[in-house]
């Protein structure tokens, strides 16, 4: 019974960790986004789509990580989309981001049939195999843990304290948030405010691209229509609850991910509540989560706010 | 009043009243192109992908009745958006609101037992009820939380799926005796007659051109509709004005989330006869498109749920004989969405043409008027 339960919070654990990872993406991909001053409610289609490209790039080359590249060119060109409309077109970014969110839903459909000719489900692709850590794997605890996962998660966790580096200890980082803080007062000093803005977008389609692969090749071997479930809007409710904040969003994500690894546990002990109940949980936490947030966390200060060249 | 005073968009008759249709049109015109361009690039036929599509949905008396019945819904979830727009709110959540209104019209169509009269407006407005109030959810958290409706009103959207889902499982509350996951069927008295013989067409439509009409006439023409635009055009400044934002917020919600609730419960009461869970291919999705290409106006939004039952019919055509995805209606979807977006860019340069082309002097006299004082 003692090993037991030992063995059920570690599974718990390593399991919470995983299911974060694919919050963690978008939630920094948000950051860079919102700090440089553009919202960016379409990481949900960045996902899809990027998932759905990890897959072509897998199945065609025999090899996943060609596979992650494809993603990461996915997650590019979508994004420069939304960088397009919404710094120079200036259009409402809101809406931008919801066209992307649709445009994930049709494009991988289209080219499911097109490429594969199948709806809904890709045929089974190379996945990425999880990396043994060779130190840490032979820790106890922190070896079940942390020392067999996925290349993407170690990728992900590196880039928390890599983000919070660019972000508050770089010229750079300075630059792009300055453009979502006042770029009026930025431009008078010399910050391309339209660049910073690009910059902050494009590495955001990046980030939540590695996001949509980890989906795809890593956490499973295909692609399944709609897959994302709704993470790229949770990663963004944790970049909230991080204050936009790369720490913080790792801890958020880090609860999300517990959530969602208890509502799995949970359903496999075959728990006396519906599955159905189960697996919403993870949304409601993410309102619960917001209801306390909210208030105290307050964004940059000229997030969704166009920016007109003088 | 003197004429040279009013705004210039309520001159009599003005080119710039032509805006809105102009941009209308363009916009379908632009998303159509786009994707025409898309599917070149693919290697598809795009010539013969249109013509399909659009046989699939004006080519027979069927096909044609099936492109009303799928605007009906579009009318309902595309007012709803443009409602929640109108207050500043971006109602992302009809999905979830249309599960609910389904399903309650369902459970009061088949467990209650009374005369027509009674029991179709109960269960029509029973979905609008519920629906308005899980709509509401999203508002109170935005109004006395602060959080932003985007992300609530989607995860409420996975919450209401994991209910709906929950209701007609083996075991749910709501399954009915046959082997599908779905509810009992509903009562004939329950049910919106079928009003085109050979077509699945229901009174449904007419319901939602009726409202419509009272949704334009709140908007446009009531004190509390007043209030929300205000709100939605400058929350403090409303609220400098005496108005209470944060009840605004919690009733423009609700009452877009009664009129996504009455999209559930047409389909029901109209078409299917029974709730099941995947229902919906996407209505409220749609709705977004329907709201932002229909300018949130109600006579663009039921010309804009018009154009997207369209296409929504005729895809299941194409898809069928072209062998091009359906899904492709998504795409366009969003290409209509994306030039939507543009439209604070696109109105003020449409309106500055037609002005800089008045100043010419071949518009009326008045116009040029304003423009010398």
């Amino acid at each position: 019974m003692g090993i037991w339960s030992q063995v059920l919070t570690i599974t718990l654990v390593t399991g919470a960790i995983r299911s974060a990872t694919p919050i963690l993406y978008p939630a920094l991909a948000g950051i860079f986004s919102e700090r440089s001053g553009v919202l960016n409610i379409g990481l949900e289609g960045v996902m899809l789509i990027s998932a759905f490209a990890a897959v072509v790039g897998s199945y065609y080359s025999g090899n996943p990580w060609i596979g992650v590249l494809y993603a990461m060119a996915a997650g590019l060109l979508t994004s420069l989309i939304h960088a397009f409309m919404c710094i120079n077109m200036r259009a409402d970014q809101a809406i931008v981001g919801t066209g992307v969110n649709i445009l994930g839903v049709g494009l991988p459909s289209f080219l499911l049939l097109k490429l594969f000719g199948s709806q809904g489900i890709s045929p089974i692709v190379p996945r990425l195999h999880e990396w043994r850590v060779p130190f840490i794997a032979d820790l106890p605890i922190l070896g079940p843990i942390l020392g067999k996962q996925s290349p993407l998660v170690y990728i992900a966790l590196i880039m928390v304290p890599v983000s919070w580096f660019i972000l508050f200890k770089t010229p750079f980082g300075l630059r792009l948030r300055a453009a979502g803080e006042n770029p009026y007062a930025a431009e008078t000093v010399g910050v391309s405010v339209y660049l910073m803005r690009y910059s902050g977008v494009l590495i955001s389609g990046v980030l939540a691209s590695l996001g949509g692969a980890f989906l795809s090749i890593s956490y499973l071997s295909q692609f399944i229509s709609l897959m994302t479930a709704g993470r790229g809007f949770i990663g963004l409710a944790a970049m909230i609850f991080g204050r936009w904040n790369p720490w913080g969003a790792l801890l958020a994500c880090l609860i999300f991910g517990f959530a969602d690894a208890f509502q799995a546990a949970a359903q496999a002990a075959n728990v006396p509540i519906a599955p159905q109940f189960l697996l919403a949980l993870p949304y409601v936490l993410t309102i619960v989560a917001l209801m306390g947030a909210m208030g105290r966390a307050v964004g940059p200060a000229y997030v969704a706010k166009p920016y007109e060249k003088a | 009043m003197d004429k040279s005073k009013r705004p210039l968009e309520e001159r009599r008759f003005s080119l710039l009243s032509l805006v809105s249709p102009i941009q209308f049109m363009l916009g379908i015109i632009v998303a159509f192109i786009a994707g025409a361009l898309f599917l070149w690039a693919f290697q598809e036929d795009a010539i013969r992908a249109y013509s399909v599509l659009f046989k699939g949905a004006f080519g027979s008396k069927r096909y044609f009745g099936e492109t009303l019945v799928s605007t009906t819904p579009l009318i309902f979830t595309g007012l709803s958006v443009a409602l929640g727009f109108h207050c500043g709110l971006f109602n992302m959540g009809v999905e979830g609101q249309l599960e609910f209104g389904a399903m309650v019209a369902a459970y009061i169509g088949y467990a209650w037992n009374m005369p027509k009269v009674i029991h179709l407006p109960l269960a029509l407005l029973g979905g609008a009820v519920v629906g308005g109030i899980w709509g509401a959810v999203p508002g109170y958290l935005k109004a006395y939380h602060k959080i932003h409706e985007v992300i609530t009103t989607i995860m409420l959207n996975y919450i209401a799926y994991a209910v709906a889902d929950y209701m007609i499982a083996v075991g749910g509350p709501m399954k009915g005796n046959s082997d599908l996951p779905a509810s009992p069927k509903i009562m004939a008295t329950a049910r919106l007659d079928r009003i085109w013989p050979g077509t699945r067409l229901s009174a449904g439509i007419i319901v939602a051109l009726l409202m419509a009409v009272l949704v334009w006439f709140f908007i446009f023409r009531t004190r509390i509709g007043y209030k929300m635009r205000a709100v939605g055009f400058s929350a403090d400044a409303a609220e400098y004005a005496g108005i209470n934002p944060k009840t605004m917020t919690v009733w423009a919600m609700a009452l877009s989330g009664a009129l996504g609730g009455m999209a559930g419960a047409v389909e029901v009461l109209g078409v299917h006869y029974r709730f099941f869970a995947a229902f919906s291919p996407g209505y409220g999705w749609d709705g977004i498109a329907v709201a932002l290409l229909g300018l949130l106006h109600p006579v663009g939004v039921v010309a804009a749920a018009f154009l997207l039952g369209m296409l929504r019919s005729g895809s299941i055509t194409m898809q069928a004989i072209a062998g091009i995805s359906k899904e492709v209606i998504s795409i366009l979807t969003a290409l209509i969405i994306f030039f939507s977006a543009t439209n604070q860019t696109l109105k003020p340069m449409l309106e500055g043409a037609i002005r800089k082309h008045n100043l010419r002097g071949d518009e009326d006299p008045a116009q040029e008027k304003k423009h010398e004082g």
